[in-house]
């Protein structure tokens, strides 16, 4: 029973995660998005490997859980980097154009 | 002594190696990818050679054997995208090494090309160590973190021009590629829980029309077909492709496309095509006509020659889906290679028109489609190669599109199925419109054409795209081996259910 | 390989490995390029005529390869293949010194041989198709090889015209394909050598092939320009005056004729044909064409225009001669056409382009008194004329009595109307170009001309009409001797009539 909590649980957070990653605009709230649903779906697996017939509990999905963790990791990392970049570089061009604007007053 | 079957790992290890080194070591990182992608193409041509010996192989990493190890295999479809991936490799690092020269001569932009050429060559030997590795994994865990790797790699080069364009359209691609590898990982978690097992052979036995199957293959496709950029879901492969650095875009829209439609292929055919049933199929196709029709009309409407090629490989992808319907009432099994004879045909013949379209862009400094006029003065092969490339699009005879498109027409007429063979003529006639929108400037040199002095390494930058150009253009003729190829390696279980 | 095999290559690389190389050269290297042109053009006439005696003793010529299950590529070199490769090579050759002296001191000369060479290879391509896979194979490529030189001047009216020519010629080339795929499912895979189908396919399926038989005639219909295909003609004009000839006497519209001969004689049979009741038709579209052409031949001021025209017109008379398929001396006429018409409408194209080169005329009513300045040239101008409204001895007399005696045998009184129409209008618009010409008087000087010292022009543009308009008349007296076109075409009949 608390297996198929864990399970049901894991794809609410996923379908949250997907929704978050589609409809949010803002590229941070979208990674956080794509971490939500990663997690959901590493529950959903962790809930497989209970099994009901045998006591013991199946290695696999650990495995899979653990792989995935450092692969969303990384992707996590990548994304931030470059939503920084993009930050700054929206940064600069609004700099340069308040420069500008400044130059413009000075000179009239 | 190195066993025969560890040569499938060396199209692996050889890249992930080089990944590091070159990241590494920053003066030999060209040496070092270059050597790479050169035994990589060798161990292709050995695999192949031993497939032909002694068919299917394979290989447990580690010593342990599926269910609980990880298993490199090899068989038809596979070999077919390793050698295209080896070939290509070759000619996209050979044009990359020209590419990177030829900017950091250009004295205006000081430091920045040299940087782009340091991280350049470490995520491009990961991308090709991640396709590599989606071709030969027999398991659906693992094929999911080649995908991720794939991804993450193509992304950073996706952003690597450093402009703020550029890393838009990367952001996007990335979480794009997010969302179709979590949709994929969660059909793969679908299927452990219905069959407790990853590997593909013996879900292929287990398979069956369950509802769990059928759960997993749905979010398995929509993930996969999200990545491949099939329409209505290929929003985010124009900005990136046409954004890109060149060598960039040759590598995204000729291999890495491909790397998710060939699992997308391989699920649907290798695996579940008797779970399956045919309104499914025609769902694909329905899909595949509306790629071909929309990403034709784009092209034909855009300024920019690198934004033109984009979208055309939107329209091209769509063939590649026509096919599952006729492969699945064609009754015949070669309408089956078509596919990936096509995918590969398309492939080169993409990766030459990007290539060509880079070194019309440094000599030109801009690719606006109406003012290209004239370049062949100076720039004959690459107006050649552009040309060659073209005629594989359009699918005329002898190229590998021809091939393709001529086994696809077969299976729908035979099968009385007219729709499908009208749209791919229709495709075709879009493909000779926007093809030769570009030729036509391409081919004549009107009397006031400016001169540019053609760069002394422009060598580097033409014969690569003009060899892989006369290979699509040429593929038709040597069709019989890539397709004796494909007749071996299929397994028989699929051959019955298609032929049947 | 055997002899024969290495022949066929031998015939197609001759022009193809000079085409590849020419591309390479410097635009400098002059010489050399020219040299490697003609060097190619005889050796490939040579080779051409060994193949034509090969044939005339028995020998057979066949070269496979297989692509994959069911389509293979397959060069068979019968005697109607060696009619249309012995015209298109001497031709070539003959074209070849015309556009060296053409194009002298003009760019881009290498693009323009390079694609001049490959054009030849895909004709004789099409005259070598052993099957329709292989035709249409060569039948595309002769799309891409032409249009470079169409566009060659690269002048916003040439890429227009090139847009055209795609247009036309890409859609017949998909309803082509549609065509052959959609035969290929229902026939299966048929050579040339094996001609017709299964008498329970045509119980079965009459109607498909009927469509099917429309198909394929609109598909090579357009290159045949017959109307309303025709559109793309015209406007090819303004290629430089070598390719035009090229188009109109040789490669395009021949390659039309051609594929409407094989599709009735070899694809479907005579026998088929006639049972499917499919010739009538033919013969409808052909008679339009021609009364349509001369009559838009008539209206156009332009030269090249009203040649351009009168190909149209003069095409179809192969067409027509091919829809009475079943009375030997009509079909005769009709085959012997494709050569003649070859022979006498280069003639008119390279006078036109002289007189465009040498003088800057390209309209007739410039043409006053021009008879006077280029003497032989106008003299072969009308002989070539004379052949095309068909007057003794040239060889037009020899086609249209034959065409007429096929009509006579067949009653069919329709195609002599047809043919005395089209006579009619043929000197009409041909014999006021010739008045004017020898008789008009000068107006004012000539638009922009030029001197070429001893000759009324250059020797390389001049040769060229001499020795086709010789031909039209000489081929014309011996029509009867052994080794006339009309003996040849007698032989490659033999074997469709037996």
């Amino acid at each position: 029973m608390t297996n198929m909590l864990y399970s049901f649980t894991g794809l609410i957070l996923f379908v949250f995660g997907l929704f978050a990653l589609i409809s949010c605009p803002h590229p941070l709230r979208k990674i956080l998005g794509g971490n939500v649903m990663s997690t959901g779906i590493f529950l959903f697996l962790v809930a497989t490997s209970y099994r009901t017939d045998t006591a013991s509990i199946d290695p696999v999905p650990q495995a899979m859980v653990l792989t995935g963790i450092v692969v969303s990791v990384s992707i996590t990392a990548v994304a931030l980097v470059l939503a920084t970049r993009l930050q700054q570089s929206a940064n600069r061009a609004m700099n340069r154009r308040e420069k500008k604007n400044e130059g413009g007053a000075a000179e009239g | 002594m190195v066993s025969a079957e560890s040569w499938i790992a060396v199209p692996v290890v050889v890249p992930l190696a080089a990944a590091l080194l070159s990241f590494l070591v920053r003066r030999g990182s060209l040496f070092i990818s270059l050597a790479a992608a050169i035994i990589n193409v060798l161990a292709a041509a050995i695999l192949v050679n031993q497939f032909f010996v002694s068919g299917p192989a394979q290989y447990a990493v580690g010593g342990w054997d599926p269910p609980l190890g990880i298993s490199l295999r090899t068989d038809g479809p596979a070999l077919i995208m390793l050698v295209l991936t080896g070939l290509t490799g070759v000619a996209i690092s050979l044009y990359a090494w020209g590419y990177f020269s030829f900017r950091i001569d250009q004295p205006a932009r000081a430091g920045r090309p040299e940087k782009q050429e340091r991280f350049f060559w470490p995520l491009w030997m990961l991308q090709l160590t991640g396709l590599n590795g989606l071709f030969l994994s027999g398991d659906i865990f693992n094929i999911y973190v080649t995908l991720e790797l794939i991804g993450v790699s193509a992304a950073g080069l996706a952003a690597l021009s450093g402009k703020s364009a550029s890393i838009t359209a990367a952001l996007r691609y990335l979480l794009v590629s997010l969302l179709g590898s979590m949709s994929y990982l969660l059909g793969v978690v679908f299927l452990y829980k219905t069959y407790g097992v990853l590997d593909l052979g013996l879900l292929q036995k287990m398979a069956g029309p369950t509802p769990g199957v059928i759960a997993a293959l749905a979010v398995m496709s929509v993930g996969l077909l999200l990545k491949t950029a099939i329409f209505p879901m290929h929003f985010w492969l124009p900005p990136a492709h046409a954004n890109a650095l060149a060598p960039v875009s040759a590598i995204l829209s000729g291999l890495v496309v491909k790397g998710s439609f060939f699992l997308l292929f391989r699920l649907w055919f290798d695996i579940f095509s008797p779970a399956l049933p045919h309104t499914a199929f025609s769902l694909m196709g329905a899909l595949g006509a509306g790629a071909i029709l929309w990403g034709g009309i784009q092209a034909l409407r855009q300024q920019r020659l690198k934004l033109l090629i984009a979208y055309s490989t939107i329209s091209q992808l769509g063939y590649l889906l026509i096919a599952f319907p006729l492969a699945f009432t064609g009754g015949n099994s070669q309408t089956w290679s078509a596919v990936l004879f096509m995918a590969s045909g398309h492939a080169c013949a993409k990766i030459a028109m990007f290539m060509s379209a880079g070194t019309i862009m440094l000599h030109l400094g801009h690719d606006r489609i109406r003012e290209l006029a004239g370049i062949r003065a100076y720039l004959p092969v690459t107006a050649f190669a552009y040309a060659a490339a073209g005629v594989n699009l359009m699918g005329l005879p002898p190229s590998g599109g021809f091939i393709g498109k001529w086994m696809m027409l077969i299976a729908s007429l035979s099968t009385h199925q007219w729709l499908w063979a009208l749209v791919l003529l229709a495709g075709s006639f879009l493909a000779v419109a926007y093809v030769f929108r570009v030729v036509e400037q391409l081919f004549v040199i009107p009397p006031d054409a400016p001169f540019i002095e053609r760069h002394p390494r422009a060598g580097l930058l033409e014969w690569p795209a003009l060899i892989l150009a006369l290979i699509s253009l040429l593929m038709g003729l040597i069709a019989p081996y890539p397709l004796r190829l494909l007749d071996t390696g299929m397994a028989p279980q699929v051959v019955q259910v298609i032929g049947g | 390989m055997s002899w024969e095999n290495a022949l066929i290559v031998a015939i197609l690389m001759s022009s193809f490995l000079p085409g590849i190389i020419i591309f390479m050269l410097p635009e400098k290297s002059t010489g050399l390029r020219t040299s490697l042109n003609l060097f190619g053009a005889l050796l490939k006439m040579t080779l051409v005529v060994i193949m034509d005696l090969a044939i005339y003793y028995g020998r057979v010529f066949h070269m496979r390869l297989e692509l994959m299950e069911g389509v293979e590529l397959f060069l068979n070199a019968d005697p109607l293949s060696a009619m249309f490769a012995t015209l298109s090579s001497v031709l070539w050759l003959l074209t070849t010194i015309y556009a060296v002296g053409y194009l002298e001191g003009s760019p881009n000369r290498s693009h323009f041989f390079g694609y001049f060479s490959l054009c030849v290879t895909v004709t004789i391509g099409i005259a070598m198709a052993g099957n329709l896979i292989t035709f249409l194979l060569f039948y595309e490529m002769l799309t891409l090889a032409t249009y470079p030189l169409i566009i060659h001047r690269g002048t916003d009216e040439a890429l227009a015209a090139g847009r055209s020519y795609l247009f036309y010629a890409f859609g017949g080339g998909g309803v082509f394909l549609f065509a052959v795929i959609w035969l290929h499912t229902l026939a299966g895979p048929a050579d040339f050598t094996s001609a017709g189908f299964t008498p329970q396919l045509i119980d079965n399926d009459a109607p498909v092939l009927r469509f099917i038989f429309l198909l394929m005639i609109a598909g090579v219909g357009v290159k045949a320009a017959l109307v309303p295909l025709h559109g793309w003609l015209p406007r090819a004009m303004v290629a430089p005056a070598p390719v035009s000839a090229l188009l109109h006497a040789v490669a395009v519209v021949k390659a039309g004729a051609f594929g409407i001969t094989r599709i009735v004689l070899d694809v479907y049979g005579i026998k088929n044909i006639i049972q499917l009741g499919l010739l009538p038709w033919l013969m409808t579209l052909s008679s339009i064409t021609i009364i349509w052409g001369s009559l838009r031949a008539l209206q156009q001021d332009g030269l090249k225009q009203r040649l351009a025209y009168s190909t149209v017109s003069q095409i179809s008379y192969i067409a027509l001669g091919i829809s009475l398929a079943d009375h030997r001396l009509a079909l005769i006429g009709g085959l012997v056409h494709l050569v003649h018409q070859g022979l006498m409408k280069i003639t008119l194209f390279f006078c036109a382009g002289n007189l465009a080169e040498t003088l800057g005329i390209h309209k007739i009513s410039e043409m006053a008194g021009v008879g006077r300045r280029l003497p032989l040239t106008m003299a072969a101008f009308t002989i070539g004329a004379m052949g095309m409204i068909g007057i003794p001895p040239t060889i037009g007399f020899v086609s249209k009595w034959y065409l007429c005696l096929g009509g006579i045998t067949a009653h069919n009184w329709w195609v002599i109307v047809v043919l005395v129409i089209s006579s009619l209008l043929n000197g009409a618009y041909f014999l006021p170009i010739i008045i004017t010409a020898w008789f008009g008087k000068q107006q004012g000087s000539w638009p922009r001309e030029k001197n070429f010292g001893r000759f009324e022009t250059h020797w390389m543009l001049l040769a060229p009409p001499l020795v086709t308009a010789l031909a039209v008349i000489v081929a014309g007296i011996i029509a009867n001797a052994q080794f006339s076109p009309l003996a040849w075409v007698e032989f490659v009949v033999q074997e469709y009539t037996r």
